[in-house]
């Protein structure tokens, strides 16, 4: 059954898609505004996700979707818990907003509509990839994100580094796609399921199972490059070549997220482990790390939002990795509100960029007074960055310190991963909220400086986004209660598996708690940092210069290794020689011939003696020295009769063993191809003999034997068996009852398998048309083609006139590109074709 | 068994053949291919078990052959195989004759249009 719930969550996934197919002509027709009306889908689904929020956060789950191959039993399923609710909600929410702000964004660019299109099919894959229950559906919208992410970032395909940027990401998430299609099929092989629901009660057997460390591994690379974690972190601060809708919306948001959400999803199967825990935490840590310092390196408005999304990812792994409830409590908090304020800021960033021409913070300053909406959003991005209290960044940043459960000073050291997780969380939260500060206020503050363009506020599409965005964070940061009981329970309550309880509150009494502590020594290590930024940078850049490598030299030397050795191998198989490749091509069918014969076969009984009559022999006879003429004929004339003589020596075969319809055939045929073959060749000046060298002739003359004994022998062993004649007699049997035609072969050809002739009859039919075309046709030869005229050896022919007409033309084509190109233009026509009739009688 | 006389007949058919396929000179490989299709009409001919002197005709008047007939059905694939093969004997003829005016070659080693002689330049950008 087909309920209407069913319809409309597929609707969903498949609803932007349609849009997109539509986006083009919606485009076209509503010019500067189709951003907004292209922004209805994603708002709708938006509100229709609301509906379930009520029933999720009570706790329930909604299972939906249509059989899609039931002969193996998967469905098209999709899975609506708190986890997937959340990430569709912010996939909708956002790109409601970003599909608005795409609209004002590349407003009067050519392919804008190519662009909304490509943002929808983006939006349905991502929320398709978040609500799918079946695992093949799951990889199916994994890899659409990654394909369409790679449309989006190549947007601007005529820049190279755009196109390098977007082949990049694609490798290094197609790799991580095909890693989870391994683990796919392992987890169906060990479970028998295809729907991840159906995995939950596996976990235990899948972990005391022998595939667990293959399965874990393979999830794990899939989310690392797909959520840019060290060392695939690389691609995505070159994904910055993409328009910045696509860097606020996929590269923040949203698709880098999926990697975290496979980690989130998978958690209740295959985390709570060693082994998981450990690389979690490790990579995730060492992401943090590396790509807030990263950050504090960059002055591109982008490039230091795109490093502090990779220490932001870094620290959501760190935090699933940990594991228990308060990390995963955080973790959720964190995803949330990371959500809200860095689409809020990249798209304050691209505003910036739009309105002033340049996103160099060094070339920016005091633009509070010219963009004052901009500006407040970047306030409220960046307070999120910080953790400033009132966004709901503060409770993220409280609730993750809260892991550390001191009750005496000892158990630092005792449980000394937590506190090196509390270190490492605090030092990444001190640099991003450094980088924060330094965007605030390089940007916003301070002097105006002259930018290529004059500072103005955008249009509304440009500053709501980011407006509402950060409305929302602090929506989340003050509404504690209705935020807790919708939201976090429920998405946290997925990722452990089990119910978890949370409560958040703000008093006064918080001010005296060590998460409290932690927070504020948080902000003054990034104050600190915020003063010292320029140093810090200055002297990370020289090391980096002098460092002489860096990720994306070594994809480089990979990608331009791997292009290098295809190029090789190329070389190598297509060397163009086609004697050589007829060579191989023998080489396999004489394998094909002998080496079954060693299997089964034993060298056939000899046949019984039988004599054969003197004309049968005579034959035989006839066939064999026209054979053999045709190989050692001197010159080409002879070779052609002699291959008469055999051809003709075939039909007497026909003829004397009750095939007089083939050897009238083969007679005709063969008298046909001896004529037109010695007509053509009489126009031809060739070599009269067919060189090798002597080591050749023995090279092709012993495969040519192999292939000869091979086929003797193949055919010793089939005559041995039985012929199954069930088909020739039927054909004997019925020929006059039923096709009223005493001529069996007659009767086959054009009544049984009258089809079959008249496919025949076509084929003859289109060798003649193809003739004709060959012989009318005369282009006057290729434009390359008088570059490799045949090297004139002794005993060959003279030019003949058609080489003459080559080089003639090739003259004139030289000749044309001169003044008086045209005079000598209308003459050569007549010369040429004058030439070609002279070429045309036999020498 | 006149079929095992026949086979290594055939043998030699696939031997000239495949020596001729494998020159350089078109002409001589345009004749081996010839040489190739009448060794495997024959080879279909020779499984299909040979009868001798005995077409596979209905006499007049009757509704099935009175003795062993030959089998018609290798005769009819055959019939087929002829006609085509000589209608690719034509086309290839032609097209090397074109090609031998348009290429000035006969010498397939010099017919490198399509695959140019040196060394591939890998692209090396993106």
């Amino acid at each position: 059954m087909i309920s209407d719930q069913d319809l409309g969550i597929t609707l969903i996934a498949i609803a932007p898609f349609l849009a997109a197919a539509l986006a083009p002509f919606i485009h076209r027709f509503t010019k500067g505004h189709s951003g907004w009306v292209l922004a209805i889908i994603p708002a709708s689904i938006f509100i229709y996700l609301l509906g379930f929020v009520e029933q999720i956060a009570r706790g329930e789950v909604v299972n939906a979707g249509f059989d899609w191959v039931p002969s193996y039993g998967l469905r098209l399923s999709f899975y609506l818990d708190g986890l997937s609710v959340t990430f569709a909600l912010l996939i909708s929410g956002i790109g409601t907003f970003i599909i608005l702000y795409s609209g004002a964004y590349l407003k009067g660019h050519v392919h804008q509509g190519r662009f909304l299109a490509f943002m929808l099919m983006f939006m349905g894959s991502m929320l398709g990839l978040v609500l799918s229950d079946n695992l093949v559906s799951l990889f199916v919208f994994w890899e659409l994100t990654a394909i369409t992410s790679f449309l989006l970032i190549g947007f601007d395909h005529v820049r190279e580094a755009s196109r390098r940027a977007a082949i990049q990401a694609l490798v290094i998430t197609g790799l991580g796609g095909l890693a989870l299609l391994a683990a796919i099929v392992l987890l169906r092989q060990f479970t028998g399921q295809w729907d991840m629901s159906a995995m939950f009660g596996w976990s235990d057997a899948i972990k005391e199972g022998g595939m667990y460390l293959p399965i874990l591994l393979l999830v794990i690379f899939a989310a690392f490059t797909k959520s840019a974690q060290f060392p695939f972190h690389f691609w995505l601060p070159n994904a910055m070549e993409a328009p910045t809708p696509v860097s606020a919306y996929l590269h923040s948001a949203t698709m880098v997220k999926a990697g975290v959400y496979l980690l989130a999803r998978f958690n209740p199967v295959l985390g709570d482990t060693f082994e998981w825990s450990l690389i979690l935490q490790v990579f995730g840590g060492f992401t943090l790390l590396w790509g807030a310092a990263m950050a504090m390196k960059q002055t591109d408005l982008k490039q230091m939002l795109a490093q502090t999304t990779i220490a932001s990812l870094g620290l959501l792994v760190l935090l699933i990795g940990i594991g228990t409830e308060v990390a995963i409590t955080a973790a959720v908090l964190y995803l949330v509100s990371h959500a809200f304020y860095k689409g809020a800021l990249f798209m304050v960033a691209g505003s910036v960029d739009h309105s002033t021409g340049t996103r160099d913070i060094g070339e920016l300053g005091g633009l509070w007074r010219a963009m004052p909406l901009t500006f407040a959003a970047a306030a409220i991005g960046v307070a999120g960055m910080a953790g400033v209290p009132a966004t709901v960044a503060f409770m993220a940043k409280e609730e993750m310190y809260a892991i550390l459960e001191l009750s005496s000073i000892s158990d630092l050291f005792t449980n000394w991963t937590t506190t090196l997780a509390i270190v490492v969380m605090i030092l990444g939260n001190a640099m991003m909220m450094a980088v924060g500060l330094s965007m605030l206020f390089k940007v916003f503050f301070g002097e105006m400086k002259t930018t290529p363009l004059k500072p103005h506020e955008g249009s509304l599409s440009i500053w709501i986004g980011a407006l509402v965005l950060g409305g929302f964070s602090i929506w989340a940061g003050t509404q504690l209660y209705y935020f807790t009981n919708t939201i976090l329970i429920p998405v946290a309550s997925s990722i452990a598996g089990y119910g978890v309880e949370a409560s958040l509150y703000i008093k006064f009494s918080m001010l005296t708690t060590l998460p409290f502590a932690l927070s504020t020594l948080t902000w003054i290590l990034g104050v600190v940092i915020f003063l010292a930024i320029a140093d810090i940078r200055a002297i990370m850049r020289s090391f980096a210069k002098n460092l002489g490598w860096s990720f994306d030299k070594i994809f480089d030397w990979l990608i331009f290794g791997l292009i290098k050795l295809s190029a090789r191998l190329t070389d190598f198989l297509h060397h163009g020689r086609l004697e050589i490749y007829l060579y191989v091509v023998f080489v396999g069918f004489a394998l094909a011939l002998i080496l079954p014969l060693f299997g089964n076969f034993a060298l056939p009984t000899m046949p019984p003696i039988e004599t054969i009559s003197f004309y049968e022999g005579g034959i035989f006879a006839m066939a064999l020295v026209g054979l053999a003429a045709v190989v050692m004929a001197k010159t080409r004339l002879v070779a052609i009769v002699s291959l008469g003589i055999q051809g003709f020596a075939v039909a007497l075969i026909f003829m004397l063993f009750g095939a007089p319809d083939l050897g009238f055939t083969q007679f005709m045929v063969e008298t046909l191809s001896v004529v037109i073959l010695a007509l053509v060749m009489t126009r031809l000046h060739l070599d009269q003999r067919d060189f090798r060298a002597p080591m050749e002739i023995i090279r092709d003359g012993g495969l040519a034997l192999i292939v000869g004994v091979g086929v003797t022998l193949v055919m010793f062993s089939v005559l041995q068996t039985t012929l199954d004649t069930r088909l020739s007699d039927f054909f004997t049997l019925t020929s006059v009852p039923l096709a009223h035609g005493s001529n069996i072969v007659n009767v086959i050809l054009v009544d049984y398998r009258g089809l079959d002739t008249l496919g025949e009859i076509s084929v003859v039919l289109a060798a003649g048309i193809a003739i004709i075309a060959l012989i009318r046709i005369r282009s006057g030869g290729p434009q390359t083609g008088s570059g490799i005229l045949k090297k004139i050896t002794g005993g060959r022919r003279k030019k003949t006139a058609m080489a003459n007409k080559t080089s003639k033309t090739s003259k004139v084509a030289k000749a044309s590109k001169s003044t008086r190109a045209v005079s000598s233009r209308k003459a050569s026509p007549a010369k040429s074709k004058a030439s070609v009739e002279k070429g045309r009688k036999p020498a | 068994m006149i079929e095992f006389y026949m086979a290594p007949l055939i043998g030699v058919f696939f031997t000239v053949a495949v020596y001729l396929i494998l020159s350089r000179a078109v002409i001589q490989m345009l004749l081996g291919i010839t040489i190739l299709g009448n060794g495997v009409n024959l080879l279909i001919f020779t499984l299909g078990r040979i009868t001798r002197e005995v077409p596979p005709i209905v006499p007049q008047g009757l509704k099935q052959p009175l003795q062993d007939i030959a089998n018609p059905l290798p005769q009819a694939l055959i019939l087929t195989a002829i006609v085509i093969g000589f209608a690719l004997f034509t086309f290839l003829l032609i097209l090397g004759y074109r090609a031998y005016q348009e290429l000035d070659a006969d010498d397939t080693n010099n017919m490198r249009l399509a695959e140019p002689t040196g060394k591939t330049k890998p692209p090396l950008s993106y």
